[in-house]
């Protein structure tokens, strides 16, 4: 910032050359900018240290030996990987729980595309009446406490209805309640992608005697690929992480989704809490979600940015 | 506003088979009330098939081998296992469900918490069993567990009591011959061992403080250690008695003196065993199923250096919290034939004696605590007999989950120092006073 | 404008996704409605202990009960208090003190890294870690560290008790909170931040305005409609805050206990109807907060644009008919886009 301040100072001042200028400003403009930069650095540092830190603390706990699970040294000695095995003992159910996490996730993720995508281009993209409204609606939904919504459907899945079939421990139970939230987010979303695309190739389309419909096929779903692709990770994630939905509709072991089973590991007995285990689940659970996240980190900074900035 | 004062009551029920008599003889006129058990509901209890056994999540991976034995002996009568979350709370929500939307769940024998019954049995969850169930032989106080009005709704099980933990080594250095039987006692020894080199950032006393349901069980073992009572025999709250706030005061006097240390304020069963089993406390009450880690864990440094004995009282043994799971039968099940015969079998002695070797789960029967194949496995099974044939369950209760978390709130109040014991334990008693009048 | 008269089209585009949202929350919330104002009795019938657990219609009573002291006070930080005042006040109170300190450090975070000239694609992709946790791992994470012989305690020399039931356990929901949100709202200002143009900072500094001066002059009401918009989000995430205090403190603790986490032990003890009251308070208070947003601070959600010029055109329409009647030709003209 302060090197484009230098540039124009010179060219507002003038009346002195160009020597004399630097031989004024450059003690004071040097010092302030290393400082600038040292400063830079050092918050910059603080920063990666302050989200990466606690992220660390649960890794190496992970890594500890399963009867060190307490221990507060800095570094696991000796390293091991006996909580990853322990989180993958058949009685945990981890494998099921994740695969459970993976089906719910996709197929949800899949609905809100399969919804979202058609409406958000008619949002983006079509002029018709009470279009506040339908946004209004969209918005809203994303901020419903979840609680409100659960209170209701538990009633219902639980068979209290005798008109409603008993859904505790099924796909659906889940599937359907974290829609309340995955769809808003995904029409959010994609309707800003939809927005930055030019109406001229559309336009141009059409005149070439393409329907909408085929316009929209052929021209924006294939420029569009990457805004959908980055919503679909935004809602994968949401529904990946959710937990209230899973915890009160899945509770048969092998139901459980992958943040519900590790909330309730248990140990040898009951009573036994297995921090190593817990904590290797936590890094299981979240590695993948952090390669993606990193692997496309510039796509879901602006996907999450799109909803709320301009 | 009286109308719904007396919905939101919570409903208190007498804790004692005796109590629960004096009510039903009042309700009914007729002292011999219990006959009415076995027609109560008109259920058929002769009508086999196949039946569904529903318990938590089984962590021995035992059950299934169980079930087989059944099966192969009864082809057709099996007994299909259903697990459920290894949460107690969500196993509670479950089985309440499988009885709302009647029986669509499919549940028919349940493996139901100590405390659950009267909220069972009262929802209609489980009903009443045939009264030729006999229970001679099986500990007294899980029997009274399972009896709600007076009426047996589920079977002794599994069983579970407290015990003292203590250092023999640190004991015999201080010259103390044998574990203290009172609260007076254990205070002075442990003066002793933290006055020898070495030990003065020991901490006395180590139980589960956190504010959760073993916070419960301790506190009814530091009432009823006292000579109190949660509930009078006729079913009214008695928590501020001379002798229930003998045993709140002194617990809160060992957190105010140090004896207890203030971060056990978060303990529960694991942080408590992780302190002693890393040489931090020099007594410990906790479940058995410390024993045979303690003796065995890798990081164990207590390893050949502790030994059990029954909880100290006020004026010798304490009372120890019954704990341990029966078998109820679900209202909506059908073939009771098969459900009557398969829970007789499964609690007979021999699968009981299976069940403890493979669980070291506390059986129900009082012939196994002095089996000499038992007691060699679980040292421990002779003292916690002492402690289990003294035990008293929880308060019973409809609302249970209510009336547990009062007591919670209450204790925890005053061990954490932010209420006076009388204060905390009176504004207790009217709590449970005013819910008990509905 | 791609051509007129898409209305039908654009109903069938749409209509989809509205009947999902109808189903999965529209037709949710009127049983909710309906629930609350019922209530299955508690009535043990003396003889046999049976309870008869018929709901019944009972009007207003499940919310007056719960904000009267008719259901009893539960000992929290604010005194002994019903207990759905004191999860009101405790949502109220985390609400306020997270997105407060989330704000500053995120804000602190943007400029930090808007500064910055080399190294910020790690730090995005550090900021990136809290963000894609989840939420009930991140709980479990904080709930090792902040054990009474834990790292925490270790590093602060003092046992702390974090995970009992008192002040220090709010003090953990809201550090393990601002943690995880923080860098979040960090990312959004400086979206915000990089459409400022340079050359605007530029003539402040010629003007002679210091960096403070800058920052309050220039900065921040350029990244007020973003920041107000990821404080607002921020706020309503926080008010229906459930996984963290659950799975880090428990349940039943009246220090951190929010109006989500009571409505859902309600639940569990099959007390549906009071339930639903009190998850129906929490989204009525929702509303107010995210109308209050929208009114005093002037978050704009829907930024469509369409959509806003129809808004300004209503607005020209009533002031044109107000100063002219005699003159609707003008009008008429004016809505021609």
């Amino acid at each position: 910032m302060s090197a484009a301040t230098v540039t124009v100072n010179e060219n507002v001042q003038g009346g002195l050359t160009r020597a004399e200028l630097e031989e004024l400003q450059r003690p004071r403009h040097k010092g302030r900018e290393t400082v600038g930069m040292v400063a830079g650095i050092v918050g910059m540092a603080l920063i990666v240290l302050y989200c990466i830190i606690p992220f660390y603390w649960m890794t190496i706990s992970a890594f500890r030996l399963p009867s060190d699970g307490m221990s507060t040294a800095f570094w696991p000695s000796p390293a091991s990987i006996e909580n990853f095995k322990g989180a993958f003992q058949p009685k945990n159910n981890f494998t099921r729980a994740l695969l459970n996490s993976v089906i719910v996730a996709s197929i949800t993720t899949a609905l809100t595309l399969l919804f979202g995508i058609i409406a958000a281009y008619a949002l983006a993209r079509l002029r018709f009446r009470m279009k506040g409204l339908v946004l209004a609606i969209i918005i809203g939904c994303s901020m419903f406490p979840g609680i409100t919504l659960l209170i209701p459907l538990l009633k219902l899945f639980t068979g209290y209805y005798s008109w409603f079939p008993n859904w505790m421990n099924t796909y659906q139970a889940m599937i359907v309640p974290d829609l309340s939230f995955g769809l808003p987010l995904a029409v959010w979303n994609l309707t800003a992608f939809f927005k930055q695309l030019p109406v001229e190739l559309e336009q141009a389309a059409m005149v070439d005697g393409c329907t909408p419909g085929v316009a929209f096929r052929k021209v924006i779903l294939p420029l569009a690929a990457p805004g959908v692709f980055t919503t679909a990770i935004i809602t994968f994630i949401a529904v990946w992480n959710e937990y209230m939905i899973a915890l009160t509709f899945g509770v048969k072991p092998t139901m459980k989704t992958a943040t519900v089973a590790l909330s309730q590991f248990t140990g040898t007995t009951n009573f036994d809490t297995p921090f190593g285990s817990i904590m290797a689940a936590g890094v299981i659970v979240t590695v993948p979600l952090l390669v993606v996240v990193l692997l496309f980190q510039r796509r879901i900074v602006g996907g999450l940015t799109a909803g709320g900035v301009k | 506003m009286t109308r719904t004062r007396s919905v939101r009551k919570i409903a208190l029920v007498g804790a004692s088979v005796a109590s629960v008599l004096a009510i039903a003889a009042c309700g009914s006129g007729n002292s011999n009330s219990s006959s009415s058990g076995a027609s109560s509901g008109g259920a058929n209890w002769t009508q086999t098939g196949p039946i569904t056994y529903v318990q938590g999540k089984d962590t021995s991976g035992k059950v299934q081998s169980w079930l087989d034995i059944w099966n192969k002996a009864h082809p057709d009568q099996k007994v299909t296992l259903i697990e459920l979350s290894d949460q107690a709370d969500q196993q509670r929500a479950s089985m309440i469900q499988n009885a709302q939307n009647k029986g669509a769940s499919g549940y028919d024998v349940l493996s139901v918490d100590v405390v659950w019954t009267a909220e069972f049995a009262a929802n209609g969850v489980i009903q009443p069993l045939p009264t030729d169930m006999k229970t001679d032989g099986y500990l007294p106080a899980a029997v009274d567990s399972a009896t709600y009005f007076n009426k047996l709704y589920a079977f002794p099980s599994t069983s579970d009591g407290a015990l003292l933990y203590y250092r023999t080594d640190l004991l015999k250095a201080a010259n103390i011959s044998s574990p203290p039987t009172t609260w007076d006692q254990l205070k002075s020894d442990c003066t002793k061992i933290k006055a020898m080199p070495g030990n003065s950032k020991m901490i006395c006393y180590g139980g589960q403080f956190q504010k959760y349901e073993g916070l419960t069980c301790n506190i009814a073992e530091w009432i009823n250690s006292a000579g109190g009572q949660f509930l009078t025999p006729d079913g009214k709250p008695d928590v501020n008695s001379t002798a229930a706030m003998k045993g709140v005061d002194t617990l809160a006097s060992w957190f105010k003196d140090g004896t207890i240390d203030q971060k056990e304020l978060t303990w529960t069963e694991e942080p408590s065993r992780t302190a002693f089993e890393s040489g931090q406390l020099i007594f410990l009450r906790n479940w058995p199923y410390v024993y045979t880690l303690a003796q065995t864990d890798a990081t164990s440094k207590v390893k050949g250096k502790f030994a059990v004995a029954p909880i100290p009282g006020l004026t010798g043994p304490g009372v120890s919290t019954l704990g341990g799971h029966n078998m109820g039968v679900s209202t909506y099940a059908k073939n009771l034939g098969t459900v009557k015969a398969f829970i007789e079998w499964w609690n007979n002695e021999e699968q009981q004696k299976a069940h403890t070797i493979a669980t070291s789960n506390a059986p129900t029967l009082t012939s196994l605590y002095t089996d000499p194949q038992l007691t060699k496995q679980f040292p421990y099974l002779t003292t916690l007999y002492d402690s289990i044939k003294n035990a008293k369950p929880r308060p019973k209760a409809v609302r249970y989950g209510d009336v547990t978390s009062a007591i919670q709130d209450a204790t925890y109040s005053v061990i954490s120092g932010s209420a006076d014991a009388t204060t905390a334990f009176n504004s207790l008693q009217n709590t449970l006073t005013t819910l008990t009048q509905s | 404008m791609l051509s007129d008269g898409q209305g039908t089209l654009a109903a069938m585009l749409i209509s989809p996704t509205l009947i999902v949202i109808f189903l999965v929350v529209g037709i949710p919330i009127a049983m909710t409605i309906r629930d609350s104002f019922y209530t299955k009795s508690n009535k043990v019938d003396p003889t046999t202990g049976l309870l008869s657990n018929k709901e019944h219609f009972v009007g207003l009573q499940n919310f007056t009960n719960a904000l009267t002291s008719q259901l009893g006070t539960v000992p929290g930080e604010w005194g002994n208090l019903p207990r759905l005042v004191n999860a009101f006040l405790n949502n109220m109170y985390f609400t306020v003190v997270c997105v407060v300190i989330e704000t500053v450090l995120g804000v602190a975070m943007a400029l930090i890294m808007s500064k910055a000239f080399r190294g910020r694609g790690i730090v995005r992709a550090a900021i990136l870690v809290p963000w894609a946790i989840p939420t009930i791992v991140s709980a479990k994470m904080w709930w090792l560290i902040f054990q009474a012989s834990g790292v925490a305690n270790r590093i602060l020399g003092h046992t702390y008790l974090w995970l009992g039931d008192s002040a220090s356990s709010q003090a953990a929901v809201i550090i393990a909170d601002t943690w995880k949100t923080a860098p979040f709202i960090g990312l959004l200002t400086l979206a915000g931040l990089q459409t400022i143009p340079a050359e605007v900072y530029e003539a402040a500094k010629v003007d002679g305005a210091n960096a403070w001066q800058t920052f309050v002059r220039i900065t921040l009401p350029m990244v007020k409609p973003s920041l107000v918009v990821a404080v607002l989000f921020r706020t309503l995430d926080t008010m229906r805050m459930f996984d963290l205090p659950y799975g880090m403190i428990g349940p039943h603790k009246y220090y951190v206990e929010t109006l989500s986490m009571f409505a859902y032990d309600e639940a569990n003890n099959l007390r549906y109807g009071p339930a639903a009251a009190y998850s129906i308070l929490l989204f009525l208070l929702i509303v107010i907060v995210a109308f209050l947003f929208i009114k005093l601070l002037g978050a704009e959600l829907i930024t469509d644009d369409e959509v806003l010029a129809l808004r300004a055109q209503r607005k020209r329409q009533k002031a044109m008919h107000k100063r002219a009647k005699a003159m609707p030709t003008i009008t008429s003209g004016e809505s021609a886009v």
